[in-house]
């Protein structure tokens, strides 16, 4: 099976993770949001498929590169 | 008698009444919509205070003098003192011809009784009035609340490069300075701005009374998107539209999200919509951003000195922000110093749009003409974006075009959201965030280009 990796697209603070291991995800749900600059911005899925691991927890500070989760589909 | 039983009532007109409404509708949708709640909630009580009769927070003092060049004796006053008057209402009968009202207002005072004799510019009353005038043809006095605020702290020019230095403070150019061809997106953008000053004096053409070069130049910095750069440029000059350039620059601001999807649908495919971004991008190191803003004051105020009051003041907040050894002076202007200022300006700008200033044809003109600024500063940012790519190996996604219209992030928080929805894969937020923090400081330069050439 191949496999996604999602990474952080920019600085911030993870404030909510909308899924969890083992979930069946769709292209364009939302995986988790990052505030930066003032806004919230939602992570979305690129692939449909399910998740096998996530990185992150709400509060942590986050950078650019770092995986946020993994998609296999 | 004695000011016992004066009432606002008497002076209330039907044209108050619909400025209560625009007022009551801007805080509406300020509070229920949360539509730039921190502008609109204030502007539109600045509104409702000013068009209740008498309530004096927007008043003028205006001498009235002879101005029939030679001495003359008065045969008649025409009007009752605390009387309201129209522009050109005749005021006194003089035996060398009339004393006319130069604006619309109330009478407070006349100073001369029949059979007086009166020298060429002796003051024969006092008028009080709510409108913006010309200061050079009627010097007025602010003796209001709002108006003392309006007249030191905008007219003065003091109020507006202050909010610039604040937003330095909360800018960070780090996107721009990492890929500095969003310079040219920023820049492509004023074309909005020049675009309408041209639509603006087209006006000329089929109207007996068009605009002046002056308040065209007012109106073509709305699509500028900044507000403070538009209240700083039409408070030069053209004050008596400054309530109409500024609801129209913050308005649309607000409306981006509505205003800019179906421009840059338009003129993209599907396809270069999805031009994926790499999110990395250089690191910009704390070095660069502090040489950046001490560098453009430079460069810029010597290429257009006109925008220094903006550009100076936008680039030492910004140094507050990224020389790391004043965190105290870039914490207040990031939060108190620009909340204090917001409070003043906004409740000014409302105070401006009193039922005489506002409600005029030209009004929904200057309204037209902001939208018109707007779409064509989003059209040309997304075309330079498309030029562009003919040209570099690298394509960028030419969404990121429409952030050159400023309106700092709202634009760029727009292509975000666009580019995601045709690829998820895609995060353009930083990417446009170059080109909206370019045409900041394009907005600004732009101004300082008009003041040189009209102010």
């Amino acid at each position: 099976m191949a496999q996604e990796i999602i990474e952080v697209p920019l600085t911030g603070k993870i404030t909510s993770v909308e899924v969890k291991v083992g979930d069946k995800v769709k292209e364009g749900d939302v995986i988790c949001f990052i505030e930066s600059m003032k806004m919230e911005n939602p992570i979305l899925d690129p692939v449909d498929g399910t998740i096998v691991q996530i990185n992150v927890t709400p509060e942590q500070i986050v950078k650019p590169g770092e995986t946020i989760a993994i998609i296999e589909y | 008698m004695f000011g016992l039983f004066e009432s606002g009532f008497q002076l209330f007109s039907w044209g108050n009444a619909l400025m209560l409404l625009i007022g009551g509708a801007l805080i509406y949708l300020g509070i229920a919509k949360k539509m730039e709640p921190l502008l609109l909630v204030p502007i539109g009580f600045g509104m409702l205070l000013v068009n209740l009769p008498l309530g004096g927070l927007m008043d003028y003092e205006l001498q009235i003098t002879n101005t029939t060049g030679v001495p003359a004796k008065v045969i008649s006053i025409e009007v009752d003192e605390t009387s309201k008057i129209g522009e050109n209402d005749v005021i006194l009968q003089l035996d060398s011809g009339e004393i006319l009202a130069p604006i619309y207002g109330r009478i407070k005072q006349v100073g001369v009784s029949p059979g007086q004799e009166v020298a060429p510019g002796e003051v024969v009353a006092t008028m009080i009035t709510t409108a913006q005038t010309d200061q050079a043809r009627l010097p007025t006095k602010p003796i209001g609340l709002l108006s003392r605020i309006f007249a030191y702290g905008i007219m003065w020019q003091v109020i507006p490069p202050l909010i610039f230095l604040c937003l330095g403070a909360l800018t960070d150019f780090g996107p721009m300075i990492a890929n500095p061809k969003t310079l040219l997106l920023g820049a492509a953008a004023q074309f909005g701005v020049y675009f309408a000053f041209f639509a603006a004096l087209a006006t000329n053409l089929f109207m007996p009374d068009g605009f002046t070069i002056a308040e065209a130049a007012s109106i073509g910095i709305i699509g500028g998107a900044e507000g403070p750069t538009t209240i700083y440029v039409t408070s030069l000059l053209a004050p008596h539209i400054i309530g109409a350039t500024a609801v129209a620059c913050y308005t649309y601001m607000a409306l981006v999200p509505i205003i800019q999807p179906p421009i840059i649908k338009l003129l993209t495919t599907k396809k270069e919509r999805a031009i994926y971004m790499k999110p990395q991008m250089r690191e910009v190191s704390p070095l660069e951003k502090i040489i950046f803003p001490l560098i453009t004051a430079v460069i810029v105020i010597l290429f257009v000195p006109m925008s220094a009051p903006l550009i100076g003041m936008f680039m030492v907040g910004n140094l507050f922000m990224t020389c790391g050894v004043t965190d105290r002076l870039s914490k207040t202007a990031q939060t108190t110093l620009i909340d204090i200022l917001t409070i003043f300006l906004t409740l000014c700008i409302g105070a401006t749009m009193t039922a005489g200033n506002f409600l005029q044809p030209k009004t929904l003109l200057v309204l037209f003409l902001g939208v018109v600024a707007f779409a064509t500063a989003t059209a040309a940012g997304v075309l330079m974006a498309k030029l562009m790519n003919l040209f570099s190996k690298q394509k960028i996604n030419p969404m990121i075009g429409a952030a050159g219209v400023s309106a700092v992030p709202m634009a760029a928080r727009v292509v975000q959201v666009m580019g995601q929805k045709v690829n998820p894969k895609n995060f353009l937020l930083m990417h446009a965030m170059g080109p909206n923090v370019a045409g900041a400081i394009g907005a600004a330069i732009a101004g300082g280009v008009f003041l040189g050439m009209v102010g």
